[in-house]
């Protein structure tokens, strides 16, 4: 068999699951929907002595929408469940776009939002594109619930917030702000391979046309999601023109220090970011 | 090590009711094919990549590979044998048709990924076939008759 043995258990609440994470400690690990945990116990590069089923934990399921056009995703919401949501389509267009790019139809019909945000692989879609919706991820431990702004909590490399005895239980998307575009680029060697490079990007207008905000997050590009500051400044106070987007994916460019792989080298990486932020600001000109 | 723990699972492989204990770290995969003997699934890569292992679980395309036996309880699998009935499926039928296998071992993976694509768009362009074969490896064809097999499916099942 691939995997090395471990203990199974299947909670019937999310209390239950967080017993046995707490009594497994950094030895347990909790099952989404697997498609980034099971590979990885197949190369027995993961081998936890505990394995906690989330998979009966109906809670967790379903998309939630707020009062004020936010949405409430429950974690273990299917990828398939938020492509074909017209809550998703309606109020986080970004959303809806990106959600194609996630893997194959294969992997999204058992992969998880919650699985995807928690796991932290630098590739992945979810956690740039949560960061520029300026989401908030609900987690629970023995003591409680706490949220976590998405900025405090990507650490690194598969690394985050979460303590081992914690789970993500939610991801709460506020509303885009009035006057606000968002557009997503990524560019793989096949579509639905990891992505050599992507971005996404929300950009909020001011009456008088320019940008009162941007969020630029780049995905494959360091040890997590990361968002391109300077070139959020830059733009800032300006309005969207072949100058200042260059300007801005220049800058986007020059803060990189991405891996270089078999796939792509990191110079071949860094121009890349720098050319999707100008395709994703292009479009996101009036 | 302690006496491995086993879990009881049941649920249903293209009609028929299986009910079985097995430990927790089999893979849905191998459940298939050692314990159950449906060896139509191939096991390519078992780590998601190369689709081979494609079942459909409650109706919808899945790794095999990448699911344990446990998590499919209650579940309503079917394999490549569950397809064809006394004549092949349509899709199998349009495969032999125009030639979209040479030698078989990523088929079974692609018929059970096309099913539910089928189901949700009947009349597909090329792009979209593309799309949805996207997470199957294919060595020999060069992919260009699978497409072309798929249109003829699309075109048979929509008659």
């Amino acid at each position: 068999m691939k995997p090395a043995p471990f203990e199974y258990v299947r909670p019937a609440s999310v209390e239950e699951a967080i017993s046995a994470l707490t009594e497994g400690g950094y030895a347990a690990k909790a099952l989404a929907g697997g498609q980034s945990l099971i590979p990885a116990m197949n190369f027995r590069l993961a081998q936890p002595a505990v394995l906690v089923d989330l998979g009966g934990l109906d809670e967790l399921r379903g998309i939630h929408p707020r009062d004020d056009g936010g949405l409430v995703i429950g974690a273990m919401t299917l990828h398939r469940e938020v492509e074909h949501s017209s809550l998703v389509a309606e109020h986080l267009p970004l959303l809806a776009e990106v959600m194609p790019w996630i893997a194959h139809p294969q992997i999204r019909n058992r992969g998880t939002v919650g699985g995807s945000l928690a796991h932290a692989d630098p590739a992945a879609e979810l956690p740039s594109v949560m960061q520029v919706l300026d989401a908030v991820l609900h987690v629970q431990g023995p003591d409680g619930v706490r949220t976590v702004p998405i900025d405090e909590f990507y650490y690194g490399l598969f690394t985050t917030a979460l303590e081992p005895d914690e789970l993500l239980t939610a991801v709460e998307i506020p509303p885009l702000p009035a006057g606000s575009r968002s557009a997503f680029e990524e560019v793989s060697r096949r579509h639905g391979d990891f992505a050599l490079a992507g971005v996404a990007a929300v950009v909020q207008e001011a009456e008088d046309g320019t940008v009162a905000r941007a969020r630029l997050s780049l995905l494959s590009v360091g040890d997590g999601p990361v968002l391109a500051e300077r070139a959020m400044a830059c733009l800032a106070g300006r309005t969207l023109t072949a100058e200042s987007i260059r300007e801005a994916a220049a800058l986007t460019s020059e803060d990189l220090d991405p891996p270089g792989d078999i796939h792509a080298s990191a110079e071949f990486r860094r121009h890349l970011a720098g050319v999707l932020t100008t395709r994703a600001l292009d479009r996101l000109r009036a | 090590m302690d006496e491995a723990q086993r879990v009881n699972v049941g649920g249903s492989v293209n009609g028929a009711r299986f009910e079985r204990e097995v430990e927790p770290r089999l893979l849905l995969s191998d459940f298939l094919r050692h314990d159950l003997h449906l060896t139509g699934t191939h096991v390519g890569c078992e780590h998601g990549v190369c689709g081979a292992c494609t079942v459909l679980v409650d109706g919808e395309a899945v790794r095999s590979c990448l699911m344990l036996a446990v998590q499919a309880e209650g579940c309503e699998i079917i394999t490549v044998e569950g397809l064809a009935g006394d004549d092949l499926h349509p899709i199998q039928a349009a495969f032999h048709e125009e030639h979209g296998l040479q030698c078989g071992f990523c088929t079974p993976g692609i018929l059970t990924s096309l099913l539910p694509f089928l189901r949700d768009h009947p009349d597909p362009d090329e792009q979209e076939i593309r799309e949805a074969i996207s997470g199957n490896l294919c060595r020999c064809t060069g992919y260009q008759n699978i497409v072309s097999a798929v249109k003829l499916a699309a075109e048979q099942m929509r008659k």
